[in-house]
């Protein structure tokens, strides 16, 4: 299981914040070619960020790229650099509907095979900006075999909506529900909006407990510092770690005895509960099969 | 390439360097560099500076060049956008490495 806790957004202009990005330990790190880069810069942020794709080792981190949209005028031109730079996921913004990501699919397939990239390689996120977005989150959800997740972008959903956001969130609760429960019925991830006051630590660790808890995979975030709290939050306890330890233990032992019923303290182990205890495992970096780590946390 | 004005690319922040491309007074490719890293690196910022121009057709350019300590990619990627700027042109070849 590839583990998408953290999605730090980094400009696409800003060479230093490039060079960097890898030494934090954030899971993802999302190269951003959209809002945070000026109009008259998106040729220059475009060649920075292909020319770092191309040459920068991060190593195993999920390296993603947020395009403009293809409306835009210059979500092509995006697609036509970046997916040439191998990232391992494109993301398109304002996605309103399943014909947006079928859409952007093609140019991608289009680019893959003019370039001699396997076709597919290229995964795909689509971030949900607007209601309509929000209202259309299950065709979205389905709409690609390339889609990895599916994300909240709440800055401009709350303005479509007339409001603003909240420290305790109301005004997202539809959006997040939605998002949530779409990317679930697909087995993708559900990824949360950026808290954008970095120096509100409390009303960040309060938003991610409650994220976390609502279900969702992570958070996109915009400063290194988010993410030792962020994944603290998602850090499983010890004490439900040793219990899932005990469930695959049980399950293990089921299975080389040949018997499709595992029990527990003389309780019958549940299809549900081995899922729950897995992805606990997973996301403390353990090898639920209890072989080597999957992943370094 | 043919360089038809003077254009520019990059910033003055720290890792990035700012390269401003203009038609060249004589035949060739003028660099003329400053770094905060100019004894060490200078001349392989000036190779990675005229490689890049080389790999875009450019024959002829007098460049200047200030540089805060940009990576080699970072100095391919301004490079390549000062030129494509300065020879008014957008048609980017992607298949080209930059």
């Amino acid at each position: 299981m590839r583990l998408r806790r953290s999605m730090m957004f980094v400009p696409g202009n800003n060479p230093g914040m490039i060079k960097d990005a890898g030494i934090f330990g954030a899971d993802c790190i999302m190269f951003d070619l959209e809002d945070s880069v000026a109009m008259t810069e998106k040729d220059t942020a475009r060649f920075l960020v292909y020319n770092a794709l191309t040459t920068l080792d991060y190593g195993n981190i999920e390296k993603v790229v947020r395009i403009n949209d293809l409306s835009s005028g210059l979500g092509i031109e995006d697609l036509e650099a970046i997916v040439r730079a191998k990232p391992d996921v494109i993301r398109l913004p304002k996605t309103e509907n399943a014909q947006d990501v079928i859409d952007c699919e093609a140019e991608i397939e289009r680019i893959e095979r003019e370039a001699g990239i396997p076709v597919g390689t290229t995964g795909m996120m689509a971030a949900i900006e607007t209601a309509g977005g929000v209202l259309n989150a299950y065709e979205i959800a389905h709409s690609s075999k390339r889609l990895i997740g599916i994300a909240l972008g709440a800055e401009d959903y709350v303005t479509d909506l007339k409001t603003t956001r909240s420290d305790d969130g109301t005004e997202l609760f539809f959006a997040r529900g939605m998002i949530l429960n779409a990317a679930r019925s697909a087995g993708i991830d559900a990824l949360d909006t950026v808290y954008s006051d970095v120096n509100n630590e409390e009303g960040f660790i309060r938003e991610a407990t409650m994220i976390k808890k609502m279900g969702f995979s992570g958070k996109s975030i915009i400063n290194p510092r988010q993410i030792a709290p962020l994944h603290e939050i998602f850090m499983p306890r010890e004490k439900d770690l040793i219990k899932a330890r005990a469930v695959m233990e049980a399950i293990r032992e089921a299975n080389e005895r040949g018997s499709g019923v595992a029990s527990l303290n003389g309780k019958m182990i549940d299809r549900p509960v081995v899922i729950r205890a897995r992805y606990l495992l997973e996301l403390a970096g353990e090898n639920p099969d209890g072989e080597e780590e999957t992943q370094e946390v | 390439m043919k360089i038809i004005t003077t254009a520019s690319a990059g910033t003055m922040e720290s890792s990035d360097i700012i390269v401003r491309i203009e038609p060249a007074e004589k035949p060739g490719i003028e660099i003329h560099l400053t770094s905060s890293v100019m004894q060490q690196f200078g001349r392989q910022i000036e190779e990675a500076i005229r490689g890049t121009l080389g790999n875009l057709g450019v024959e002829d350019a007098r460049v200047e060049a200030v540089d805060k300590g940009a990576l080699d990619c970072t100095i391919k990627a301004r490079v390549s956008a000062a030129a494509f700027r300065a020879a008014k042109r957008n048609d980017y070849d992607w298949r080209v490495k930059q």
